[in-house]
């Protein structure tokens, strides 16, 4: 299966990243901790590849090659 | 009773008693600006170039010291390139395209910014706010001598404006007393804390954002080789604040901005000994002497409408931004580049009055552009709450070892010019060519055998035709438009066709004088264009 895609992916990317910043907002530290695991879940089913899903994990680690 | 408010660099317009001071009723003039900083004096230009009588106010004689604005990006040197002072200031400008991201002192990745080729300015040039001043009233200067209408008045301020159904009254204080005099349309360009603002009552809302910067401009000493290039600090051990950056301008002058709180003591860190203890930490041992220093806050402000009957906002006074990403001048540049041929055609009598409301809507749309961007750079710069400040930190750890994260930091965006989307005077956009070049966009420069595209629209309306026929002139209730042939013939960089024809064999666009498209089609429909012209004035 392919490779996880460490170059720039996602177009409008502050927007993004704007939107996430506001789905945290208003939060306690608990909830969004809560809503940054679930959020992980969603991303991890919608990629579903398990050899991409391990690679993922240990970018996340910084342990992968670079 | 007539101090300055600030020190001058060059003083430019020194104060000469005007004959208006000498007559018993007010004299009335076509248009009146308020202010002499970058903007106004660019209103000045636009007007004078059209042969519209214009007259500039200003509380001083010149050009204020301290650099303040330092980069300026490529679509407000391109029109300062149309009013005829752009080269002068690329050719003192610093360019830069590497960068360097700091996270905690650690160097956590480097970037090229690989400008695009054929491009007559580059995506921006570092210079002085005095610098690029002096440009523009050199600019003035010049064509005064060649008999454009346009006067700039030092040490006359401005001291009240009654606004009537057709005209303004403005009590003016100068050295030698009080005038009164009058305009048809007034343009306040006088900056971010606008008298004129205050005098009409209008409000000025948005966000104050609870920070200051410290700047300071230094001169190195003996021969240090700092590179050109602009290194960002995200939470610097010697800033103690939250970010710093060391950007390099003309003269081996280098601006030092350290974020440095809310509650900060102003005169105890405005100490020249304090300044260098911040300096000193990070430059280890390099001697330097200091330029200009001083401290600011900044908020995101606009107001709500930038016209209110006969007088316009522009610039500053108009629209505040946060300093990241070079916003406030160019964006009143582009102001200035919107209001002008429209004011021009309504004293002119070619088109209505309601073109100026889409000043309005066309310029509150780039504000609100500018102020969603330079917000979103504060906030990665200062994460307000704790999972933001995590994720941010995320972004810069990831940064250092993938690709993908460095597009996420967020230390300022690059102003790049709006696309009026949507806008009244589009015409519907009826070639499927590059989006880049859609009705609304503003013409991206090609390289052409003998200079380039945007010098040969100039400043008036054109039909820009590429490998396909039309009438060398076309004139339409009162507006001229002339043709410039182009074909693919003559586009050995192959970029005119890739930024105005993509796949199609052949396109003609309708250009407003501001360099903006307001229309583009196949071929030529004389009914299409000439409704196309009538929309884009305001006509239809
Ligand atoms: C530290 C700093 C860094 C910046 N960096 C950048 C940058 O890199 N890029 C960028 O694009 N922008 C930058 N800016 C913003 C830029 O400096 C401003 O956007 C720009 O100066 C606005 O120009 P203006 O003509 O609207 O207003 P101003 O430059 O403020 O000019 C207003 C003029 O009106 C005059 N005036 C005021 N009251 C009266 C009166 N009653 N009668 C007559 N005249 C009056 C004033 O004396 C002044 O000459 C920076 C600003 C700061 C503070």
């Amino acid at each position: 299966m392919s490779d996880l895609i460490l170059t720039p992916n996602i177009d409008g990317v502050d927007d993004f990243y704007a939107e996430l910043i506001a789905t945290h907002e208003g939060l306690s530290d608990a909830d969004s901790q809560a809503l940054n695991a679930r959020l992980v879940l969603v991303m991890a089913n919608h990629i579903g590849d398990r050899a991409t899903l391990s690679q993922a994990l240990a970018a996340a680690a910084l342990k992968s090659e670079e | 009773m007539f101090d300055d408010r600030y020190t001058l660099a060059y003083k430019l317009y020194p104060y000469e008693r005007s004959a208006d001071q000498d007559k018993d009723t007010p004299v009335r003039h076509p248009v009146v600006v308020m202010g002499g900083g970058p903007i106004g004096i660019a209103t000045a230009l636009d007007l004078g170039l059209q042969g519209i009588p214009v007259v500039v106010l200003d509380d001083h004689e010149g050009v204020g010291m301290g650099s303040r604005a330092i980069c300026f990006a490529k679509r407000c040197l391109e029109i300062a390139d149309r009013y005829g002072c752009g080269e002068p200031m690329l050719d003192k400008g610093v360019v830069w395209n590497v960068g360097k991201v700091f996270h905690k002192d650690d160097q956590v990745f480097e970037f090229n910014l690989l400008p695009e080729e054929g491009h007559k300015y580059p995506a921006f040039i570092n210079l002085q706010q005095p610098y690029f001043e002096s440009f523009q009233i050199e600019r003035l200067r010049e064509l005064q001598a060649q008999g454009a209408p346009i006067e700039i008045r030092g040490k006359n301020r401005i001291d009240n404006v009654t606004v009537k159904e057709d005209h303004v009254v403005l009590e003016v204080s100068t050295p030698d007393g009080p005038y009164t005099m009058e305009a048809d349309w007034l343009v306040g360009c006088d900056g971010a804390s606008s008298p004129l603002r205050e005098m009409l009552g209008y409000d000025f809302t948005g966000k104050v954002f609870q920070d200051s910067f410290l700047i300071a401009d230094i001169k190195m000493k003996g021969d240090v080789d700092f590179p050109t290039e602009r290194w960002f600090w995200f939470e610097p051990s010697h800033g103690e604040g939250a970010s710093m950056l060391l950007h390099r301008q003309p003269d081996d002058v280098w601006r030092v901005d350290f974020q440095i709180g809310w509650d900060v003591d102003r005169k105890e860190e405005m100490k020249e000994e304090n300044i260098r203890r911040r300096l000193d930490a990070f430059l280890k041992g390099v001697e330097y002497d200091m330029v200009w220093s001083s401290i600011y806050t900044f908020q995101c402000k606009r107001m709500d409408s930038f016209l209110q009957g006969r007088v316009f906002f522009a610039g500053d006074a108009a629209h505040q931004v946060s300093p990241f990403g070079a916003r406030g001048a160019n964006s009143g540049m582009q102001d200035v580049d919107n209001l002008g041929w429209k004011l021009g055609m309504v004293i002119e009598g070619k088109a209505p009055e309601s073109l100026l409301d889409t000043y309005n809507t066309e310029r509150v749309h780039g504000a609100d552009e500018n102020i969603l961007n330079s917000t979103r750079s504060t906030d990665f710069i200062t994460p307000k709450s704790a999972m933001s400040t995590l994720l941010r930190d995320s972004v810069l750890a990831l940064s250092e070892h993938y690709e993908f994260a460095r597009p996420m930091v967020n230390s300022g965006r690059l102003s790049v010019p709006c696309t009026y989307d949507g806008s009244a005077l589009n015409s519907a956009d009826a070639l499927d060519g590059p989006a880049r070049t859609r009705p609304g966009s503003p013409c991206p420069d090609v390289p052409l055998g003998d200079g380039y595209l945007l010098s040969k629209l100039g400043n008036e309306f054109i039909l820009l035709t590429i490998d396909t026929d039309a009438p060398d002139e076309i004139e339409e209730s009162g507006i001229t438009v002339r043709r410039l042939a182009l074909s693919t013939h003559d586009d050995p960089s192959l970029l005119l066709k890739e930024r105005y024809l993509g796949d199609c064999p052949a396109g003609v666009y309708l250009i407003r004088p501001d360099q903006h498209v307001a229309a583009r089609r196949p071929n030529f429909d004389e009914n299409q264009i000439r409704a196309a012209i009538r929309r884009a004035t305001g006509k239809e």
